[in-house]
């Protein structure tokens, strides 16, 4: 450490471009913050020595000086910027419904679309080049607050009232005033009336308010650190899981993600729209007509939550015990324990048994005999008190065709068919029916009966986001220390006023970190019936 | 019910015209020679804004009360909202730092927020179990609050441009300050093509193939450009020019291309015809009027003033109440909606705005182009995120 000891008498660390105690310029260091020939001085970091304009040789010194550079991290805040609009041309993989980017993109968009594909911008936000954008922009805030902080802090601690000539002529607002009237008592008494802190030394004045907002810069950069490292938590499964559940009405089912321990079973499911006879909604009406579909009022799903109380018994059926009755509505989520349920998505009128009865093929008010499906677990026969006897050959829940075969989409019964074999009382050989929704086709000319539907019931299912996420302290902490970061910061300026006692009058100064011309407006205050002139704004703004 | 309805009605059109009259007495402040003698038309300017900004919270009251939740809920509400805030914002500078000519700027932008919220479906709309929370009016009114201030700091900033730079020569500046006047007049063109075809009640209707379906597409201006294998089945509309390309898919993407296209051709016409009246660019020609009054070293600081007060307010409603919100109603946070992107892409650029001018000296010219590009990443996340970038904010 070459250490600089200033002609007052103060010693500074290597560096230092103005000295810690008296501003002093020091000589050998002005190109630092490129004040050599400049009438002013720059006050940015008060001439404090930061590590990343000293040391430049070490590999160490290289990486420090180049994420602390200001420049450096605007220019990763603007590619961040571009990158995300274009990640906004066509929307992301997430959100287009389940099919394959590899074709959506393009045959939705054309030639613009696979570029955007094969580029990587379907997914921009998880792709590993975004995460090292956001992480270096996250290193460069760490790194350029530590290079800043420390000397900035130590600066303004050890600053004295008593300063170098050439540190109060080079200040941006500086003026001279001859006269042998001055009143330093009525100005000190006006300062402090202005809330500012007044120091004196041999005469010469400092007075200095808000200087804690110089710190709100660093305050927000450690809440952004903090909300990154939250964010960060979210891959350990520990701290968080995100699972998604279909529930039939009437179904009691295990809740994903909590291993075993919690079950749900869906009461009811509600969709509710917006009526314009409704006179409550009457208000809407106009809007109700002019939209195409009906306007959704609530979703909701009311659940009974329950706990596995013979949890780990290998084998033997669970014992439930409700720890929970209540409803979950989109800004409204079950809350238990430590997960929440929210409500995502539904599936209405979804098939839960059907009905059917024999009679003549010529003749449909003939009754042979009825029977009754259990959509979501079809028996293999059904034997009827009339003696016939149905075998379900084949089910489809969810029926299609598909060249030209029946088949079936899903395993939910959206739209459910049958291939039914059909025996008659003693009857060996089946008569084969094919059944389904609007579909009732004859598989053979020669069939005696014909199966009909009589009936069904339907049942809506919802669909619940499973949350547990104990990041969102952490996270919540960060923004909220962003927030009074950001605040002190840009609500306060720090402001210092110095007056310098001569041998014909008083030489004033002023500096404030923001807004220049409210400083001015506050010299001039202060000054009232002091006989201290005004000092004058010495920048030339370069437009 | 409809009482309320109406009483609101007017009184927006009140705020509006009382806007309008505040715009011409601060025009008026042009003509007092010298700084500070006579504040009488500033002074009458800043009473009528904040009577019309009173009336405007009339009109919201009323509002709210007909709809039973803050009309706050679709583009035409927000806009209007946003409109206030910035006229809000206006005022607060205003005491501030007492720069009359802030206002003769301030409200005429606010007036076009106005103007072309009304282009967009006004009637009261219920709200859609999503939105059905508390945080709507937080997040809402506190976004706009921010963006509003940040506003002020494009006005501003735009007053340091038409002052500061030099019309004695063609440079990038001229051209882009004609621009950012072209966008101005294009909006204007928008509003007066919309309200006039409106009022005329003009329709034209197509058949087009959407989705592989036959829909029915009806325009409410004539078609410049017709919808992808469009026929038109009304009689006496004008024909159009031509075709919408094959990629613009979805019932309205070829009817929003046609107003787009009439904006722009409006915007062209409005543009060139003052241009060629005034024979120089509008930008000089309005440079003499304000160099007597424009202190420019004020005016750059009113404009980093709105930034440093708007972007904290900005940060809290756009980015933190939108988060606590989104992690109730979407159990998460953050979901890289193109909306949240374009939060996003705002609050980083302001982020960069800061550094730049912190820690870079970025004053004057620099930061009032910079200022100017804020508003128009505030007005693309308003206007493009909304009408053509889909997402889960499209209420509209």
């Amino acid at each position: 450490m070459k250490e600089i000891t200033c002609e007052c008498g103060h010693v500074n660390p290597e560096g230092t471009v103005l000295c810690e105690a008296c501003g002093k310029p020091v000589e050998q260091n002005q190109h630092i913050d490129g004040n050599e020939d400049k009438k002013l001085l720059n006050m940015r970091y008060d001439g404090s020595a930061r590590r990343s304009q000293t040391y430049n040789r070490t590999i160490v010194d290289k990486v420090w000086n180049f994420f602390s550079s200001v420049k450096v991290g605007v220019t990763l805040i603007f590619i961040t910027v571009v990158a995300s609009a274009i990640g906004t041309i066509f929307p992301q993989a997430v959100f287009i419904g389940g099919a394959d980017p590899a074709t959506h993109y393009k045959d939705q968009y054309g030639i613009a679309g696979q570029i955007y594909y094969q580029l990587g911008f379907h997914d921009l936000f998880s792709s590993w080049w975004y995460m090292l954008l956001i992480a270096m922009i996250g290193i460069s805030i760490v790194i350029a607050s530590i290079d800043r902080f420390f000397p900035l802090y130590k600066t303004l601690k050890r600053q004295k009232p008593k300063r170098h000539e050439l540190f109060m002529k080079k200040q941006r607002v500086f003026g001279e005033t001859k006269s042998d009237a001055i009143d330093y008592e009525t100005f000190k008494t006006n300062l402090k009336k202005r809330r500012f802190k007044v120091y004196e030394q041999d005469g010469h004045l400092l007075a200095e308010k808000n200087r804690f907002a110089r710190w709100g810069p660093y305050v927000n950069h450690i809440g952004l650190i903090i909300f990154l490292l939250g964010a960060l938590l979210r891959f350990i499964p520990a701290f968080y899981v995100d699972e998604h559940v279909w529930v039939r009405e009437g179904e009691t089912t295990l809740i994903p993600g909590t291993e075993g321990e919690y079950y749900i079973k869906n009461e009811a499911f509600t969709l509710e729209t917006y009526d314009k006879d409704d006179p409550e909604d009457a208000k809407f009406k106009e809007a109700i007509e002019n939209q195409d579909g009906a306007i959704p009022k609530t979703f909701r799903t009311d659940a009974v939550i329950y706990e596995r109380t013979n949890q780990g018994v290998a084998g033997a059926d669970p014992e439930l015990e409700t720890i929970k009755e209540g409803s979950a509505t989109l800004n409204n989520p079950l809350k238990f324990e430590d997960f929440a349920l929210y409500q995502a998505s539904y599936q209405l009128d979804e098939f839960s048994e059907m009905s059917f009865k024999i009679h003549d093929k010529d003749d449909e008010d003939t009754n042979y005999g009825e029977f009754t499906v259990d959509l979501t677990n079809p028996q293999s026969t059904y034997e009827l008190d009339e003696g016939f006897r149905v075998e379900v050959v084949n089910y489809f829940p969810e029926y299609e065709m598909q060249d030209g075969q029946p088949a079936s989409v899903s395993k939910y019964p959206k739209n459910p068919a049958f291939v039914f074999n059909l025996y008659p009382p003693g009857e060996e050989t089946p008569e084969t029916s094919f059944l389904g929704i609007g579909a009732n086709i004859d598989a053979g000319e020669n069939n005696q009966y014909k199966l009909g539907l009589t009936g069904f019931d339907t049942r809506d299912v919802t669909g619940l986001t499973v949350k547990k996420d104990h990041t969102l302290g952490i996270i919540s902490l960060g923004g909220a220390i962003f927030m009074i970061g950001v605040i002190q910061g840009m609500y306060w300026n720090h402001r210092r006023i110095w007056l310098q006692p001569r041998s014909d009058g008083a030489w004033i100064a002023g500096h404030t970190n923001k807004n220049w011309y409210a400083l001015r407006m506050e010299i001039e205050k202060s000054i009232e019936g002091t006989h201290i002139e005004a000092p004058q704004d010495q920048y030339e703004m370069k437009s | 019910m409809g009482d309320w309805t109406a009483i609101s009605g007017n009184l927006l059109y009140a705020a509006f015209f009382i806007y309008l009259i505040a715009t011409f007495f601060f025009a008026g402040t042009i003509r007092d020679k010298k700084k500070g003698k006579s504040r009488v038309a500033g002074n009458i300017g800043i009473t009528l804004a904040i009577i019309g900004f009173l009336t405007q919270i009339g009109y919201f009251i009323t509002r709210w009360i007909a709809s039973g939740h803050a009309p706050i809920s679709n583009l035409f509400e927000y806009t209007t909202f946003f409109g206030m805030m910035l006229v809000f914002a206006f005022i607060v500078l205003y005491f501030i730092y007492r720069v009359d000519l802030l206002g003769l700027f301030a409200l005429p932008i606010a007036l076009l927020l106005i103007a072309f919220a009304s282009m967009f479906p006004t009637e009261i709309s219920p709200l859609v179990p999503s939105l059905q929370s508390h945080w709507l009016y937080i997040h809402v009114t506190t976004a706009s609050l921010g963006q509003g201030i940040l506003s002020v700091s494009f006005v501003a900033g735009l007053i340091f441009l038409i002052s500061q730079v030099d019309q004695s020569k063609r440079s990038k500046h001229t051209v882009w300050l004609e621009f950012v006047i072209y966008v101005i007049a294009v909006t204007l063109a928008f509003i007066i093509v919309s309200s006039s075809f409106s009022a005329m009640n003009y329709e034209a209707s197509f058949e087009a193939p959407i989705e592989g379906q036959q829909a029915e597409i009806t325009y409410n201006m004539p078609a410049i450009v017709g919808p992808y294998q469009g026929e038109l089945i009304s009689e006496g509309s004008m024909s159009p020019f031509f075709q919408a390309p094959e990629w613009m898919r979805g019932e309205d993407a070829a009817k929003k291309f046609n107003t787009f296209l009439w904006a722009l051709l409006g915007g062209i016409v409005l543009y060139w015809g003052t241009r060629l009246i005034l024979r120089k660019r509008i930008a000089a020609a309005i440079q003499p009027l304000l160099n007597k009054k424009v202190n420019p070293e004020l005016v750059d600081e009113v404009s980093y003033r709105a930034v440093a007060i708007g972007f904290p307010v900005f940060t809290l409603g756009a980015l933190i109440f939108a988060m606590i919100w989104a992690q109730q109603a979407w159990d998460r946070f953050w979901g890289w909606d193109p909306k949240e992107v374009w939060a996003l892409i705002t609050f980083f650029f302001y982020a960069a705005y800061l550094h730049l001018r912190l820690s870079r000296g970025w004053q004057g010219m620099k930061s009032a182009w910079l200022a100017v590009g804020g508003f128009g990443i505030i007005m693309f996340n308003l206007i493009a995120v909304n009408l053509i970038i889909s997402g889960l904010h499209s209420y509209a």
